[in-house]
């Protein structure tokens, strides 16, 4: 992908960003922080790729490194906010 | 398998279609639950599909990585407690940068950053991510009281930081001119954690809410910085999501605090004013109650409205918070939570932790909501909050937190504020309110006398 079309991407998704959380209300700002959290391990997706390839010792072990940290970035953050989440609900 | 790279680049789209979705249910208490699971559902949906990415040969390393990073997530996320959300928080913060550290370290000895967009997004990757994780770990270390949550620094530390940060980005420049070289590369990396490091290091455990948001917004844009890198739209799109999301907090939580970005960030105080006698407020006119004279006053009102802060929820009395308020429901008085944006340790932490003790999300109120209602309200009961109910915030130019936006308690036709003692909370003033007319001060310790108000009621 060239570089203006990332940067397009970029620029966009902070505008959509801004307009999507300023709408959150202050009740569910800890689940908001852990729950974006969680989709911030979206790197995962690039540490996949590195822990699998055949790039070298290096990268692999980086590649483990990454999909260990990500991992529980992902599965804690999207559980914990469950969790909080799911008090919220009952009445 | 082989699939082409279109097909992968579409179920990416999809994912960041089911963020989006996922991040507009948590706008409503009711959707949110089902919002967290799309957005789980799409993260479920990118990590299926890069398995199917073409570079990856080998499966070993990623089971195993899974396996024990979802082990650890698991454990933490059953285990934690909600008082200690804000350093869980922290810590996740720290991993997701640390991954993309890890992540932009990889491409980088890859050799696949060769040209100057991706050398500079690697740079920036590696930048944001090392700081991120080390900053991270320091904020956890703070709140978790492994080190002391007072600002730490030692002369000259700004210039430190100054000379760190200039020379990372020294170092970029230097790698977009000889990609490659790694001496290089691993001093930028030993620049950035320890830039990390000594960021948070004079930050005072007051400003740890706006701490654990900003790095909440680092660790997004590291997460962008690496989708730069690699050229992949999910990372670069749900990065700055997180990153734009990291930085609203962090504004909202500034404002609340009535500190500027900056003065949070270079430690600096407000300004004290002329410095305020705790005898001169409160000589002759703090009025003491009891219990039982509370119970009585409650007794004959019809609204009432009471306002959380942390030292509530450090004494574990929330559970005896709702069952006071319940006993006031069933004599058929309206009972409100006034929730302060800093009532907690993070952004909505209060929230969390009252909704632990099962109080209808519709009973708590926030600050812009419950203030205008105050005049209405017979009683406000005060539990462990101090600063955010000063009036001085509002009425004395000359205070050092003259304009902090505060809970208008004193509004209230009666004030009962329970509290161990005078003393006075993390900005160190004397509070005007606890001296007023309408205000009576229950000395003690804030669970055993919210649970002797709840006899008194009973038996009243």
């Amino acid at each position: 992908m060239d570089f203006v079309a990332q940067l397009t991407l970029f620029v966009l998704a902070i505008f959509l960003g801004v307009e999507l959380i300023t709408k959150v209300p202050p009740t569910l700002h800890t689940p908001l922080m852990s729950g974006s959290n969680a989709i911030s391990g979206i790197t995962v997706v690039g540490a996949l790729i590195a822990a699998g390839s055949d790039s070298g010792l290096l990268i692999n072990v980086l590649g483990f490194a990454a999909v260990v940290l990500a991992t529980i970035n992902v599965i804690g953050g999207f559980m914990v906010t469950n969790r909080m989440l799911a008090m919220f609900k009952r009445k | 398998m082989h699939v082409s790279q279109n097909w992968i680049d579409i179920a990416y789209l999809i994912a960041a279609c089911l963020f989006v979705i996922g991040i507009k249910g948590l706008t409503k208490p009711k959707t949110a639950v089902r919002g967290n699971l799309l957005a789980a559902a799409g993260m479920g949906v990118a990590a299926v599909v890069t398995l199917l990415n073409e570079h990856i040969v080998t499966y070993e390393v990623i089971i195993a990585g899974v396996v024990v990073g979802g082990l650890i997530g698991a454990v933490m996320a059953k285990k934690v407690q909600m008082t200690s959300m804000p350093q869980m928080i922290a810590l996740l913060n720290g991993f997701g940068g640390g991954a993309s550290f890890a992540v932009a370290s990889a491409e980088f000895f890859r050799g696949s950053a060769n040209d100057t967009v991706s050398i500079i997004a690697t740079g920036a990757a590696v930048l944001i991510g090392a700081v991120t994780l080390t900053g991270s770990l320091v904020a956890f270390a703070k709140l978790q009281e492994l080190i002391d949550g007072k600002p730490m620094g030692f002369p000259g530390m700004k210039l430190v930081n100054a000379v760190l940060f200039v020379g990372s980005l020294a170092g970029i420049g230097y790698l977009v001119l000889n990609p490659g070289n790694e001496a290089v590369f691993w001093g930028l990396v030993a620049a950035a954690m320890l830039l990390g490091l000594l960021l948070v290091l004079p930050i005072g455990g007051a400003d740890m809410p706006v701490v654990i948001a900003l790095l909440n917004s680092y660790s997004g844009v590291a997460a962008s910085a690496a989708g730069f890198v690699m050229g992949n739209s999910a990372l670069i799109i749900t990065g700055s999501l997180v990153g734009a999301s990291g930085l609203i907090l962090t504004s909202i939580m500034c404002k609340a605090m009535n500190r500027s970005l900056t003065n949070v960030l270079f430690g600096v105080m407000a300004e004290a004013g002329e410095a305020m006698d705790e005898d001169e407020v409160y000589a002759g006119k703090v009025k003491s109650t009891s219990a039982e004279e509370v119970a009585m006053l409650l007794e004959t009102a019809q609204r009432v409205v009471i306002v959380p802060g942390f030292g509530l929820a450090m004494a574990q009395a929330q559970h005896a918070v709702r069952d006071m308020a319940d006993t006031m429901e069933a004599m058929g008085i309206e009972v409100e939570y006034a929730i302060h944006p800093v009532a907690g340790r993070m952004p909505g932490h209060m929230n969390v932790l009252l909704a632990e003790a099962e109080v209808p999300y519709e009973q708590l109120k926030d600050m812009d909501a419950i203030n205008p209602t105050f005049e209405q309200t017979d009683v406000a009961i005060v539990l462990g909050a101090n600063d955010v109910t000063n009036p001085m915030a509002r009425e004395d130019k000359g205070s050092p937190i003259y304009g902090m936006p505060i809970l208008n308690v004193d509004k209230a036709k009666t004030v009962v504020v329970v509290k161990r003692s005078l003393s006075s909370g993390f900005a160190g003033l004397p509070n005007p309110l606890f001296a007023k007319d309408n205000t009576l001060m229950l000395f003690g310790d804030g669970k055993g006398a919210v649970l002797d108000i709840t006899t008194a009621l009973k038996e009243g």
